[in-house]
């Protein structure tokens, strides 16, 4: 184990365990207002402006080229036909392109076409090694395990925040929890999410080359994200947690009449510092590749720059050898190798005279 | 130069990466892994900045005193005028999903040439100077100050891509290391750390009109060479005409197709596929290079260089441009051309004159396609092939990757090479790569030099493997490509990891296939080697 793991790997684990600890400790020192109140709207505040601060700074850079990265065949000749993979995987208009960005977007299109490569001896080659390919599924399912599962998970939260829960987020529950094995019901997206958590890290402790590519910055939301999943399992699972209590607070919340019901523990004001937290270290973190897939030219582009014009707004006009200066410089030679010429060898010779 | 090592020695890759972290491990310069300093000379003629004489292998590279103002200060300006570069910097997550898909990577085993890591190799400079958690957190926020060590590296590693999309295309938010790299080469421009290879390609380009810098008279003279070798082989003659004006088609092709072999054989089957229909075409000894060595070093140098064809079509009064067989040059032309040095409106619609097809999706930029444009004759049937003369060749196909995931030009090319080979003579290489997923040459984006052939020959491994696969398999002996870098690098890479396969351009084989009206007794295909059936004649000749 070197340095660099140790660091990029241990610092974000204290760190994640202090904010824990600071929250655990601050809720008994009577903090409540300060954890169940001030910290959610101030992340509110952060998470907004820092999120619009960082769009705006990438939309103000331009896009000066039209660079789609294209994985299947163009548009060309009228009969070779263009499948709809074919439209979704090198789309040519706008259409193609949301078709595309949907796949990307809610089926991480590309990550689905993940393969792994191995290399493999292979006595009856000369060289005695070959590689070798094949489709690589696990990481697609992992991401999109979670994605999703954190997905529903938030969206099941809902039920804190609307009086009567709204008929979505109840049906919600009712297939989250379909399969009825303890009491209370439990979640599916809950067990998805913490698996799904665990393959994501596991991937990055085991696997050597992600080991040696892992910063501090992947570790951080991993180890954070996994204290609110657990936090969140202990609250649900083990923890009786006042669940009235909890919705008077979230209601006092978004209505701005903040209210503090007695009754909630500590445990509760780790959870939801910990949400707090990932909230507000989202816009100045690598999470920002959910806004900022939907920005990538090489996916939200069509590949039509041969029928379409595109203009790059900082194009300048540069200095470029002109033909003039070619037959200036070979008019003789050119003269005598039969190339036709603007300025014939006789007159170009009166004119220097 | 250095002694290559043997194919067993290369072939012994280690994907592990090492126990020492990769902040604190330094490139290595040693002969074969790096490619030479450029030459001041080279700079001044394009006005590049910094000119000087210095070697990679040497401790002080001579950098302007300022160098590393230079370098943020042209960094800052990058990161306004190019999105791609702020989302590429900001939302990589590190998945690793790149990792295994750069040839680099699986030639080498070297970490750092993960996409991943060697965008992280610039990456962790942005966050040092541009992003306030770098500038307060350090090293703990991946940051890393910007010194000689760096810089070195970055030369080291930005020279072991070769542009070719790979990485981006399995990347969840597309992410594009081909984007970075030539930014980062930019940014080493600015302070003049440039490569032979590339600034002397550039340059010759720049003044005389072709990478290998031959006058106009010399463009001439290796054209009309090509053509005698079709009608001492064909019997038909197949004269060019250069900068001809009122011509109807302009054809632009690269260097590699009139300079070298096997290139020279596709720029014969050209030539007769044009006698073939009577085509009113000509060359010019202005836009003499399709490829554009520029694009290898800046945006702007690339745009510099294609600025010549249009400027030369506008000057003869072409109706339109034709273009050769070629990677690079067709990412250029599809994805910058237009958008560079258009509008095109002085040239019309590109229309066939002998089909009468419209090229609709050339409606605005005017250039066509070698490979659309042989497709599209082929289905109105307007050419008659005897397949036989092709019988001798086994061919896989290799997508080559800038018209690959640049352009999406896959079907045409297997269209023409099914019509031109006799049934069962085409066979793909393994699915993961190819089309899409095809693996680079190794040796593109500048890095064709013979001083760095081991990282070449390291880098074109996942090719070459794959070519070996097919060999092994169904006898497979010509390996066809539509770029003319491939056609320099490939029979080099063969040469070495697959010796028992030729390199061969797909209009080649069209030419050889041809059957002319008044053509003379074939016993030899463009290369002079029998064809099937002729090889007894062929020795008994030799025995005289």
């Amino acid at each position: 184990m070197t340095n660099f793991f140790k660091m990029h790997f241990f610092v974000p684990l204290a760190a994640v365990l202090g904010l824990v600890a600071i929250a655990y400790f601050g809720a008994q020192a009577n903090l409540t207002w300060v954890f169940g109140v001030a910290i959610p709207y101030l992340t509110i505040l952060i998470f907004f402006e820092g999120l619009i601060y960082r769009i705006v700074y990438w939309v103000r850079s331009p896009v000066p080229f039209r660079i789609p990265t294209t994985a299947a065949q163009q548009r060309s000749l009228p009969w070779i036909e263009k499948t709809v993979q074919d439209k979704l995987d090198n789309p040519d208009n706008f259409f193609q392109v949301v078709g595309r960005m949907a796949l990307e977007v809610l089926a991480f299109r590309s990550l689905f076409r993940n393969t792994r490569t191995e290399v493999r001896k292979d006595p009856d080659y000369p060289e005695g090694a070959r590689l070798v390919h094949w489709s690589y599924k696990w990481l697609w399912l992992g991401a999109i395990a979670f994605h999703y599962a954190f997905l529903l998970v938030l969206l099941r939260h809902l039920r804190f925040f609307s009086e009567p829960t709204w008929a979505f987020v109840h049906n919600l529950e009712v297939v989250d929890g379909f399969v009825q094995f303890y009491t209370p019901v439990v979640y599916l997206t809950d067990i998805i999410l913490l698996t799904a958590l665990t393959y994501l890290l596991a991937r990055r402790l085991f696997n050597p080359a992600m080991r040696y590519i892992s910063l501090a910055a992947d570790y951080f939301p991993l180890f954070l994200i996994l204290g609110i999943g657990i936090t969140g399992f202990i609250l649900r699972y083990f923890v009786r947690t006042d669940i009235t209590a909890v919705k008077q607070l979230a209601i006092g919340l978004v209505t701005f009449h903040p209210v503090m019901p007695a009754g909630l523990s500590p445990l509760f004001f780790t959870h939801l510092f910990l949400v707090c937290v990932l909230f507000a270290y989202f816009p100045f973190s690598k999470l920002m590749h959910m806004p900022g897939v939907f920005l990538s030219p090489t996916r939200n582009m069509a590949n039509n720059n041969r029928w379409v014009h595109y203009e790059n707004p900082w194009n300048y006009p540069v200095k470029y050898h002109t033909y003039m200066d070619q037959e200036n410089e070979y008019r003789d030679a050119m003269y005598e190798a039969g190339i036709p010429l603007e300025i014939p060898p006789e007159t170009a010779e009166e004119k220097e005279q | 130069m250095a002694k290559v090592p043997s194919p067993q020695e290369l072939a012994k890759i280690d994907l592990r990466p090492p126990a020492k972290g990769w902040t604190e491990v330094k490139p290595e310069f040693r002969p074969g892994n790096y490619c030479n300093a450029a030459g001041a000379k080279w700079l001044e003629m394009v006005s590049y900045p910094y000119p000087r004489s210095w070697s990679v292998a040497d401790d002080d590279w001579q950098l302007p005193p300022n160098w590393k103002e230079i370098i943020l200060q042209q960094m800052e300006d990058r990161l306004s005028r190019f999105r791609s570069l702020k989302l590429f910097f900001d939302i990589c997550v590190r998945c690793g999903a790149c990792a295994d898909k750069c040839h680099f990577f699986l030639g080498t085993g070297d970490p750092k040439n993960m996409p991943v890591l060697r965008a992280e190799l610039l990456r962790s400079v942005y966050k040092r100077y541009f992003k306030p958690a770098g500038k307060i957190l350090g090293e703990l926020a991946g940051a890393r100050d910007l010194n000689e060590d760096v810089l070195k590296e970055w030369f080291y590693y930005l020279h072991q891509c070769t542009i070719c999309r790979r990485c981006s295309l399995f990347c969840p938010y597309g992410i594009d290391m081909a984007e970075m790299t030539i930014l980062g080469r930019e940014l080493l421009s600015s302070v003049g750390i440039n490569i032979e290879w590339a600034m002397a390609s550039v340059a010759s380009c720049y003044t005389r009109g072709s990478h290998i810098g031959a006058p106009p008279q010399a463009y001439v003279d290796m054209i009309d060479f090509l053509a005698e070798e079709n009608e001492r082989i064909t019997g038909i003659s197949t004269p060019v005409t250069y900068n001809r004006k009122g011509a109807e088609i302009l054809f632009i092709t690269p260097s590699g197709d009139y300079f070298a072999d096997p290139g020279t054989y596709t720029l014969m089957g050209y030539l007769l596929l044009f006698k073939y229909l009577d085509l009113d075409f000509t060359m010019s000894t202005y836009a003499a290079e399709g490829g554009n060595f520029g694009w290898f070093i800046s945006h702007e140098m690339g745009k510099r260089l294609n600025k010549k064809f249009y400027e030369e079509a506008k000057r003869l009064g072409v109706k339109w441009i034709l273009g050769g067989e070629c990677g690079h040059m067709w990412r250029v032309c599809n994805q910058y051309m237009e958008t560079w040095n258009g509008p095109a409106d002085f040239l019309e619609v590109p229309k066939s004159p002998i089909t009468g097809t419209v090229f609709e999706n050339a409606r605005v930029h005017k250039m066509v396609h070698i490979s659309e444009f042989t497709a599209d004759l082929i289905k109105h049937g307007k050419l008659k092939f005897d397949t036989s003369r092709n019988e001798h060749i086994k061919l896989t196909f290799h997508d080559s990757c800038n018209p690959a995931r640049a352009m999406g030009i896959f079907e045409e090319p297997r269209y023409i090479i099914q019509n031109i080979l006799p049934e069962g003579h085409f066979f793909e290489m393994p699915p993961n790569t190819i089309r899409e997923k095809t693996f680079c040459c190794g040796s593109s984006a500048a890095l064709n030099a013979d001083e760095y052939m081991e990282t070449r020959m390291k880098g074109g491994f996942p090719r070459a493997t794959a070519v070996r696969h097919v060999h092994e398999k169904y006898g497979v002996n010509h390996l066809g490509c539509i770029c003319a870098l491939d056609r320099a690098t490939l029979p080099t890479l063969m040469q070495y990891w697959v010796p028992e396969v030729d390199v061969t351009g797909i209009t080649e084989m069209v030419g050889n296939a041809l059957v002319f009206p008044d053509e003379i007794e074939r016993t030899t295909d463009l290369r002079d080697r029998p064809l099937v059936g002729f090889e007894e004649a062929e020795e008994e000749e030799e025995a005289e």
